[in-house]
């Protein structure tokens, strides 16, 4: 695979700028993004119901393309197509064909002759999901479930329809993100939805070692001391540290880590009473936050994997939504000339 | 042509024919669900005048269409809200016009997504014919037949008003 440019514009819009894709946030603006929280909003109160499926993508076959492994983004994803009564088809790819050889074209050729209408794509390489989404049959949608360390949108909205039910609002608001930025696609894909939404300031709080060196231009803050970091705050986001891809001396050591910016209840005391704290899991307590926080009364941790199925049942159904209009809109043009 | 119907009149129609069903019946304590948005309207109001203390439920069927394939998802789907328990329950849908029958069907479809209700009573304030599925109203306000140019809406919330006009052709 050639490297892609991730900040390709236009590729998941429709002409009139519906979702047809979705897989980054880069060129979404605010009414987009409302209207991803306000249909996932919708998609929360049927998860309230006695039967919680609904309709929507019936007789249509999504399949999760996961290059690589995760349990907990996969069944979500799992959980919101089976919701919109679709057929799911989980392929776990790191362990299956391209092992034996085949090309990612190949393999992708070969789903596409079994008439599926969605991947849901997570791969290590930055810009994989944009590569299929340039090249797969027209019809087709394809939903970014994290690429590499470019973005990972879906996570960064269901982070903003919690922000937006504890907070009921984005204007003012003083938004931290702390800890592993480096390796965080998850952040970035953040700091994009908190400035399209008009949050007053985002900061990002982390050793120099763990920050990328163009941080800033992303639209935030640094700080590298929590006490000021936290100081006044309205949301603190705590990020996984990624030990898996800590190569290298980016840091001394856990207990280090934890001591200067991991979350503590002292430290949490630091924020404005009411700051929410969240966390996209799986935690690892005691290395970026205290248990006492993430079971704490400012946690809103669970509802992050609540409302995380919703996120996905909107994006699926609103990227399928503008496939079904393009299509129509280009069957129609067929048929005038 | 813009004509305005006597709104008044009509929801007496309403009342008087949902009051002589219920007792027809024998429901004492029914429950009103109305489809967004005119619905929605009306059942506040009837839900007043049948002397109805509870709350009114509202339903958005956007996602129980069936057309998505053909036109894709409303954009401004705003979360139904039943605040009540709907199993063994007797409910009066309502909405504001009835024409091929297709809204009713999926709002059926997602009542029975809360539970099963005991039974399910159709008003509408307006009967446009033209029907594409075999669902009838059991109480109309009012049969209208309009020409292919016009169109009928009701406004609202308040006052509440309804407008037959031409289609730009």
């Amino acid at each position: 695979m050639t490297a892609h440019d991730p900040s390709s514009t236009s590729l998941q819009l429709t002409s009139d700028g519906q979702l047809k894709h979705f897989l980054t946030l880069d060129d979404l603006d605010r009414a987009l993004l409302t209207d991803i929280l306000d249909t996932a909003d919708s998609f929360i109160e049927v998860g309230e119901r006695t039967i919680k499926n609904v309709p929507l993508l019936r007789g249509r076959t999504v399949v999760n393309l996961f290059f690589e492994s995760s349990t907990r983004t996969r069944s979500t994803f799992e959980l919101a197509a089976k919701r919109l009564s679709a057929d799911v088809l989980n392929l776990d790819i790191s362990t299956s064909a391209t092992s034996k050889g085949e090309s990612l074209s190949d393999t992708l050729l070969n789903l596409e002759a079994m008439a599926s209408d969605m991947f849901v794509v997570r791969h290590s390489q930055s810009g994989a999901p944009h590569f299929i989404a340039e090249s797969v049959t027209p019809g087709v949608a394809i939903i970014n479930a994290g690429d590499g360390r470019h973005a990972h949108p879906t996570q960064a909205m269901l982070d903003m329809l919690t922000i937006r039910q504890h907070k009921s609002r984005f204007e003012g608001l003083k938004v931290a993100i702390v800890g592993d930025i480096l390796h965080s696609r998850v952040a970035r894909s953040q700091i994009r939805a908190l400035n399209t939404l008009g949050v007053a300031e985002v900061r990002v709080i982390a050793p120099a070692t763990l920050l990328p060196s163009d941080v800033e231009s992303l639209g935030c803050k640094v700080e590298y001391d929590m006490t000021r970091g936290l100081d006044d705050l309205d949301v603190v986001i705590m990020l996984r540290l990624q030990r898996e891809r800590m190569e290298g001396a980016l840091l001394p050591s856990e207990r280090e880590f934890y001591r200067l910016y991991g979350l503590s209840t002292e430290k949490l005391a630091l924020a404005r009473p009411d700051c929410i704290v969240m966390h996209p899991g799986p935690i690892n307590r005691g290395v970026e936050i205290e248990s006492a926080v993430a079971d704490g009364p400012q946690s809103v941790i669970l509802n992050q994997v609540t409302n995380g199925i919703a996120i996905r049942m909107a994006v699926m159904s609103m990227a399928m939504s503008g496939q079904v209009s393009e299509r129509a809109r280009a069957r129609s043009q067929e048929m005038g000339s | 042509m813009t004509a305005l119907l006597n709104i008044d009149q009509l929801i007496g129609e309403l009342e008087s024919g949902l009051r002589r069903q219920l007792e027809e019946r024998g429901i004492e304590a029914p429950v009103v669900v109305g489809i967004r948005t005119g619905g929605v309207w009306l059942a506040d109001v009837l839900s007043k005048r049948l002397g109805l203390t509870g709350p009114f439920g509202e339903l958005d069927i956007s996602f129980y269409r069936d057309d998505f394939s053909r036109i894709g998802l409303n954009p401004k789907v705003r979360p139904s809200r039943l605040p009540f328990e709907t199993e063994g329950k007797d409910i009066i849908l309502i909405d504001d016009v009835i024409m091929s029958g297709r809204t009713i069907r999926a709002a059926m479809n997602e009542l029975f997504d809360y539970g099963r209700p005991a039974s399910i009573m159709l008003a509408t304030l307006i009967d446009m014919g033209a029907r594409e599925l075999p669902i009838q109203p059991d109480v109309v306000g009012r049969k209208l037949t309009l020409q292919s140019h016009q169109r009928v809406k009701l406004r609202g919330p308040d006052p509440l008003s309804i407008e037959v006009r031409d289609t730009d052709q």
